[in-house]
């Protein structure tokens, strides 16, 4: 039953769903229950208007996973569920600093922060200056680490969000989903078809 | 907007009307075909039971004296009844007393619709009198909830409500109305039953692939043993259950709540799973080749310890809700469904076997156990009289036709192990959690469910101290439940603890208890106490012979202990006969 921690590693769970006031607790309590820390969540609408996606990072091993991923898309107003590695997914979170600019305009090269890092001045006001940058958290991190010295003032970074590598024709699902709105036929079952795949497409 | 908004048909003016949300509320349940209601009113649900008192002809109220009352009998009607248990409580105390039954409903799959009030939608989150946040604290207990804070959201709400409490596994859902929703007039289309939710599957579609290869397995299997739960009822799939059984020839036990599907005397029957279950099927689940379960979830009490459980078998899993594959037991075939429809298409697959040599395992290990303990606890030669003769002598006095609702404890496992059902939603109890004090509410609800069906709670002398209350119900009602007070001067279940695991150590479980009958005189139920064996049968029979409800309080021995009992943290192989 219990895997060694050895087996645990970052997933990333996607769901697909109505949007519903009070489900984002409904879906935070499942991780809650089993004392499980939410590393990273990131809800906004999808592609289809009144269809909302969640980017959920957990630290856990597959089984857990799994199971949690299912008890997720057991609530009624979850459409799908979708758990994927770090490798099945195209992923990036986003981050802004802010920095003195006298600071910054006589001690570093901007334009080789800007260069090496991505990174991209969004505002640069004569008292301060904000970069910004996306990439995986290693990337985000090291801006940091190059920022402090020059007086990094404010950091922020946003939830990950995650696009699955092998996900072709779930925005056709969805779309399905729309027009056969209010219809009885329940097609959507295809995880079923795929038992060892549940969940990952 | 929460709910799914959909253009509304406007109906010709002569069918439309305007009411309020309240009005509108009791109509919608009357369309959903609600015969019974179980609740107690408050300051926020007012405008409800000012409503509710023109629908008297439509809707039976009962008055409970407790909100957890109210929503432990709701589930004794919906478990008796097969029906959608309704409950209505007001906001605050109101609505967080429903809590412990809407955790026992989800737990053990009970359709009920809980309505609450809740104050006036300007005054949400701030603090007003009577306010609780119940959304957010029955959210871990609900197969869902909602909150109506417009008259116009209420058809929909509550079509859904009920959809979602009857279909797929079925669950308690609440519906929080504030005051203003119920007084609001509005103009109320018809009302629609709902049949469908766009993000909601309630039963998976069947896959004939997993059907073939579950009924391969069964048909190679030299041992095959059929565990069945209580989704069999819930799926009222009894008679395709029987057909499956008889014909396969599988000998097939029960979980506590799946008992009575299969009558207690068909030979295919060999008795209760887990902890406190028979010998044989506990033993012989780890030597089974293939173990097909049948809508149950494979709960702790009934697996013991899960890396020593059934490792040997190819397990076949039927279930209606796919979370509970894989998720205690891994299954070999799953086979995803609602057993109705999956029990009939493995039934004609497999083949006609009797298994003649296998089910004599059985029996050998039956025999062993009335030798150790059966014998003496039906037909105990001591002079105290035993949990076990009474459970007996009521057998032979109702035949299996009565509906045993029990509570929790050392008289619920003597009660599930030795009562005996013909049919099914006979035997009433609370499994999943654990509720004391379950008993006597269920029984109230059980009857109202079912008032052509005898039916008798045994509860122990601590669980009736949680409820007692609602013998003031029963008073005010006149509802004819006959209850059996198993008195053994203990919370004897924690003792039994005690006893083999902590070294006697008796913390806390020496109960004082009043005189029970002179209480239930005090609500004008008759009574009797008796503790002599030549007693027994004529007061049982005196019980069962009284128009109107008895309490019957049997003292009995103080210090007895279950038996067979898997100790936790055992494999179901180590039971112990003593």
């Amino acid at each position: 039953m219990s895997e060694h921690p050895i087996d645990r590693q970052e997933y990333n769970i996607t769901a697909y769903t109505e949007n519903q006031i009070g489900l984002l607790n409904r879906i935070a309590i499942i991780f809650s229950r089993r004392k499980i820390n939410i590393e990273s969540l990131n809800t906004s609408p999808s592609e289809i208007e009144g269809i909302h996606r969640f980017n959920i990072v957990i630290h856990e091993t597959e089984d857990v996973v799994r199971k949690i991923a299912k008890q997720i898309e057991k609530q009624v107003e979850v459409l799908k569920v979708y758990y994927n590695t770090n490798q099945e997914v195209i992923w990036q979170e986003m981050a802004l600093y802010k920095v003195p600019t006298d600071v910054i305009a006589e001690k570093a090269s901007v334009e080789r922060l800007l260069r090496e890092f991505g990174a991209r001045a969004v505002v640069i006001r004569k008292d301060y200056t904000v970069f910004e940058t996306t990439g995986h958290r290693e990337e985000t991190d090291r801006l940091i680490t190059v920022l402090q010295p020059y007086g990094l003032i404010e950091f922020v970074r946003s939830a990950r969000i995650a696009i699955i590598k092998h996900s072709d024709g779930f925005n056709r699902k969805l779309r399905e989903f729309e027009r056969t709105e209010p219809g009885s036929e329940v097609v959507e079952n295809e995880f079923l078809n795929n038992r060892d795949g549940v969940f990952s497409m | 907007m929460l709910i799914q908004e959909k253009p509304i048909q406007l109906l010709p003016e002569t069918a439309r009307q305007t009411m309020s949300g309240a009005e509108m509320t009791l109509r919608a349940l009357v369309a959903e075909g609600v015969d019974t209601i179980f609740g107690y009113p408050g300051g926020a649900i007012i405008p409800i039971y000012d409503a509710l008192y023109d629908f008297k002809q439509e809707l039976n109220h009962v008055l409970v004296r407790h909100e957890q009352g109210g929503i432990h009998a709701a589930q004794g009607y919906a478990r008796a009844s097969g029906k959608v248990g309704v409950v209505f409580a007001t906001s605050g105390p109101g609505a967080t007393n429903l809590v412990t039954g809407l955790a026992d409903a989800l737990i053990d799959s009970t359709p009920l619709v809980c309505i609450t009030g809740q104050v006036f939608a300007h005054l949400l989150g701030t603090d007003a009198f009577q306010e609780t946040d119940i959304i957010n604290i029955t959210t871990p207990v609900t197969k869902w909830n909602f909150q109506v804070t417009e008259a116009s959201q209420l058809p929909e709400a509550l079509a859904k409500a009920f959809h979602i409490a009857r279909s797929g596994r079925p669950g308690p859902v609440l519906i929080d109305i504030t005051k203003n929703a119920q007084l609001q007039q509005f103009d109320f289309p018809e009302y629609q039953i709902c049949h469908h939710i766009r993000s909601y599957r309630p039963a998976p579609i069947v896959r004939p692939e997993y059907i073939r290869q579950a009924a391969e397995l069964i048909n190679q299997a030299k041992r095959p043993f059929v565990l069945w739960g209580q989704g069999v009822t819930l799926g009222r799939a009894e008679a395709e259950f029987r057909a499956f059984i008889e014909k396969s020839g599988i000998p097939a036990a029960w979980t506590i709540l799946g008992a009575g599907a299969l009558p207690t005397s068909h030979p295919l029957n060999v008795g209760m799973l887990g902890m406190h279950g028979n010998y044989g099927p506990n033993v012989l689940t780890n030597e089974c080749d293939v173990l097909i379960a049948i809508g149950m979830r494979f709960d702790d009490r009934v697996t013991g310890r899960l890396d020593k459980y059934a490792r040997q078998a190819q397990v076949i899993h039927l279930d209606i809700d796919p979370t509970e594959i894989d998720k205690n037991v891994a299954a070999t075939v799953p086979v995803w469904g609602d057993c109705k429809e999956t029990l009939p298409l493995l039934t004609a697959l497999v083949e006609a076997r009797t298994h003649p040599e296998w089910r004599q395992r059985f029996e050998q290990f039956q025999a062993e156990e009335v030798a150790a303990v059966i014998q003496d606890e039906l037909f105990p030669t001591s002079d105290e009289l035993t949990m076990g003769e009474v459970i007996q002598q009521l057998n032979e006095l109702t035949q299996g036709e009565a509906i045993v609702v029990t509570d929790v404890g050392q008289h619920q496992m003597v009660a599930c192990r030795y009562a005996r059902f013909n049919h099914a939603r006979s035997n009433i109890t609370s499994g999943g959690l654990g509720t004391m004090g379950f008993a006597l509410p269920a029984a109230i609800g059980a009857k109202f469910g079912r008032p052509d069906r005898p039916v008798v709670a045994i509860i122990g002398d601590g669980g009736i101290q949680m409820t007692i209350q609602e013998l003031g119900t029963i008073m005010q009602t006149g509802v004819d439940v006959k209850i059996i007070i198993l008195n053994n001067q203990f919370l004897g279940m924690v003792r039994q603890w005690q006893e083999l695991f902590h070294e006697r150590r008796y913390s806390f479980v020496d109960i004082a208890s009043p005189d029970f009958v002179t209480v239930a005189s005090g609500y004008s139920i008759a009574g009797k106490r008796v503790s002599e064996r030549q007693e027994l049968q004529s007061s049982l029979r005196e019980m069962l012979a009284h128009p109107g409800s008895f309490l019957l309080e049997v003292m009995v021995t103080k210090e007895n202990n279950i038996f067979p009992m898997v100790p936790q943290g055992c494999s179901v192989s180590e039971i112990r006969l003593r």
